[in-house]
């Protein structure tokens, strides 16, 4: 049964468009399920590898404007963005792995987070070639309906689903482990740690990427601000992990949901539009402090904090 | 170079050696909290963006002058780090769990809780402070009638950063006299040592963030008349102060203010020679130089040249 819950859950969830649901509730189903893929990618490198990221919104920036880059210099559709963000972001990713790979921890942590930093201001600055801070329009839309961007996304996170699990359930994933738990040790017992946390990276950011130029042709706008942006996109991803569960499958699936309803039920609230930062800051603290594996990885504590809870009222 | 070409040049220089020494009060407390706790906070640059709050807000209700608010903000704002390291940092400290790098996050946290407070309920306007001195300077003409060339040296520029060097020195004062300053430094070189000799590790933990966001606080009020004020300010500072605190060498009190320095010459020859917008570009290139070529920062040569000795 539980071997088959991926594909059950990837069953439902693509017969979701068919059940007549309205045209918000898909894209908020969109939504979650492009921050499921940022997780999960987020997750194979911060949650398996140990090497938390605080910049993946670069590699999502990358991806976007590779896509956004294609329709307004080359005149290609944007979808052309996802094949091709493959090539960009990879090469990216290898080049800056080579500069933030070699630090560690908290070193590798703020490394990370100037990258992305860095990536804004220039997309910022070199107007004639991203548009600056103008951004990208993408007048032509291919679809109105939302139903294909919904299947086209579910596809998405369906293959980084199984890639991560399969990663894992490999050598390499024991490998990254190894990385996460004692990069020392791991280094002694004869495994080239610069070498699998570069692949760990690539694989994160090329996912990441892929949710960027996803992002490009779904919402057909993005601008620095938007496609580099530290607190709603860095920031939001870890908390994406953190809320559902570091180094679990289903942890950022679970975060996703979770993190986009609460921003769309604060920011719908009268009055609270503008605090939702101020919720998610909070969420973020108690997690942090009663459940520092995130729901999934703490599930059996939280059922036992519930279940007391319970026995004694 | 013509004498124009040298007169940008000096000014630019001037510009950014007063810059730099604010920045190098910014980079100071993050020195020292990364030194003692070994973490990063990332939410330094809300602490000042809060600090810059109770200076703008003293300055408008009861015209206090901002620099005289250095005495209200730094210690409220001590109490606040205290208050965060003790309810909120330490406990997670205790935690077992995969990621060790729970405790940035948390900072991350705080500092996303304190710049959308200061967004509710000080709106996301742009502020100055109106003192009035602001547009005041001393010209190099005024004092030397013949000068080939002319300076100007801004007067809000100038006290702020005569202040940020006073607080500097009597901050090192505090660290290499007291004994107070003399157990943080012993807590930051080895956790253990200090607590086999006695020190009060956690008393200390607590008063090493209680100071950093203190010395932040300062420099807040020191901005405020020469800055303009916006709740999402922190960000870019905590960047800077992360930059300058790998630039000076992690936990070096001395390479922080060097590190200070060469952040702010370099930045504003960047705003002067490249473009304004590229500045900051021209701080995170600063930044991965430094990691590639020298990872230990300034404080790295500093000490391989003792040994040379």
């Amino acid at each position: 049964m539980k071997k088959y819950l991926p594909l059950i859950i990837l069953a439902l969830l693509a017969v979701l468009p068919l059940t007549g649901l309205s045209t918000y509730m898909l894209h908020i189903m969109i939504l979650v399920i492009m921050w499921s893929v940022i997780g999960m990618s987020w997750n194979l490198l911060g949650g398996y590898c140990g090497q938390v990221s605080f910049g993946h919104a670069a590699y999502f920036g990358v991806g976007a404007y590779t896509a956004g880059i294609l329709y307004t210099k080359f005149d290609l559709s944007t979808w052309w963005g996802i094949p091709l963000c493959i090539i960009v972001v990879a090469l990216f990713s290898v080049v800056l792995g080579y500069i933030v790979l070699r630090l560690r921890g908290p070193f590798f942590a703020l490394a990370t987070l100037a990258s992305g930093e860095v990536m804004r201001i220039t997309a910022e600055n070199w107007v004639d070639f991203t548009g600056g801070t103008m951004g990208i329009l993408i007048q032509k839309r291919t679809w109105v309906d939302k139903t294909w961007y919904f299947y086209i996304i579910l596809l998405i996170a369906a293959v980084t689903f199984f890639l991560v699990k399969k990663l894992i359930e490999s050598k390499l994933g024991y490998y990254f482990v190894a990385i996460r738990e004692d990069q020392d040790a791991a280094e002694s017992l004869g495994i080239n740690t610069t070498l699998y946390k570069t692949v760990a990276l690539c694989i994160s950011g090329v996912m990441t990427g892929i949710a960027g130029a996803f992002y490009t042709s779904y919402m057909g706008y993005i601008d620095p601000h938007v496609a580099f942006a530290l607190h709603d996109i860095s920031i939001i991803t870890i908390m994406i992990v953190m809320v559902g569960g570091v180094a679990t499958f289903w942890g950022p699936f679970v975060g996703a949901l979770i993190m986009v309803l609460l921003a769309e039920f604060i920011r719908s609230m009268p009055g609270l539009g503008t605090a939702y930062q101020t919720f998610f800051g909070i969420l973020l603290i108690v997690i942090i402090i009663f459940l520092p594996n995130g729901i999934v990885g703490d599930y059996k504590k939280l059922k036992r904090l519930v279940g007391l809870g319970r026995a004694t009222s | 170079m013509t004498s124009a070409a040298i007169e940008v040049f000096l000014q630019t220089l001037i510009a950014g050696i007063l810059l730099g020494g604010l920045y190098a009060l910014i980079g100071l407390g993050m020195t020292l909290i990364m030194g003692v706790m070994k973490i990063i906070n990332l939410a330094h640059g809300e602490l000042m963006m809060v600090g810059m709050y109770i200076a703008y807000w003293m300055f408008v209700l009861f015209n206090i002058d901002p620099y005289l608010s250095v005495f209200i903000a730094t210690p409220i704002l001590f109490f606040l780090g205290i208050a965060l390291q003790k309810f909120l940092i330490n406990p997670v400290l205790k935690v077992d769990s995969i990621l060790p790098e729970n405790q940035v996050i948390l900072t991350v946290g705080i500092g996303m809780v304190l710049a959308n407070l200061a967004t509710i309920f000080f709106k996301s306007d742009y502020r100055s402070t109106p003192v009035s001195y602001a547009t005041n300077a001393f010209y190099l003409s005024d004092y030397w009638r013949d000068s080939p060339i002319e300076l100007s040296l801004s007067v809000p520029w100038t006290v702020s950063f005569v202040l940020a060097v006073i607080i500097t020195i009597s901050l090192w004062f505090f660290l290499a006299r007291t004994d107070t300053g003399k157990s943080i430094r012993a807590t930051a070189q080895d956790t253990d040592a200090a607590l086999l000799m006695g020190v009060n590790v956690k008393l200390m933990r607590v008063v090493t963030f209680g100071i950093g966001s203190g010395l932040v606080g300062a420099a807040g009020c020191l901005f405020l008349p020469i800055y303009y004020l916006f709740p999402s300010l922190g960000g870019q500072f905590t960047l800077i102060a992360f930059v300058i605190t790998i630039l000076g060498g992690l936990g070096s009190t001395i390479g922080a203010i060097i590190g200070g320095l060469i952040l702010g010459v370099f930045e504003s020859m960047t705003a002067t020679y490249v473009g304004m917008g590229w500045a900051p570009v021209g701080r995170f290139v600063i930044f991965v130089v430094c990691l590639i070529f020298l990872p230990g920062g300034v404080a790295s040569l500093l000490k391989r040249k003792k040994l040379g000795k």
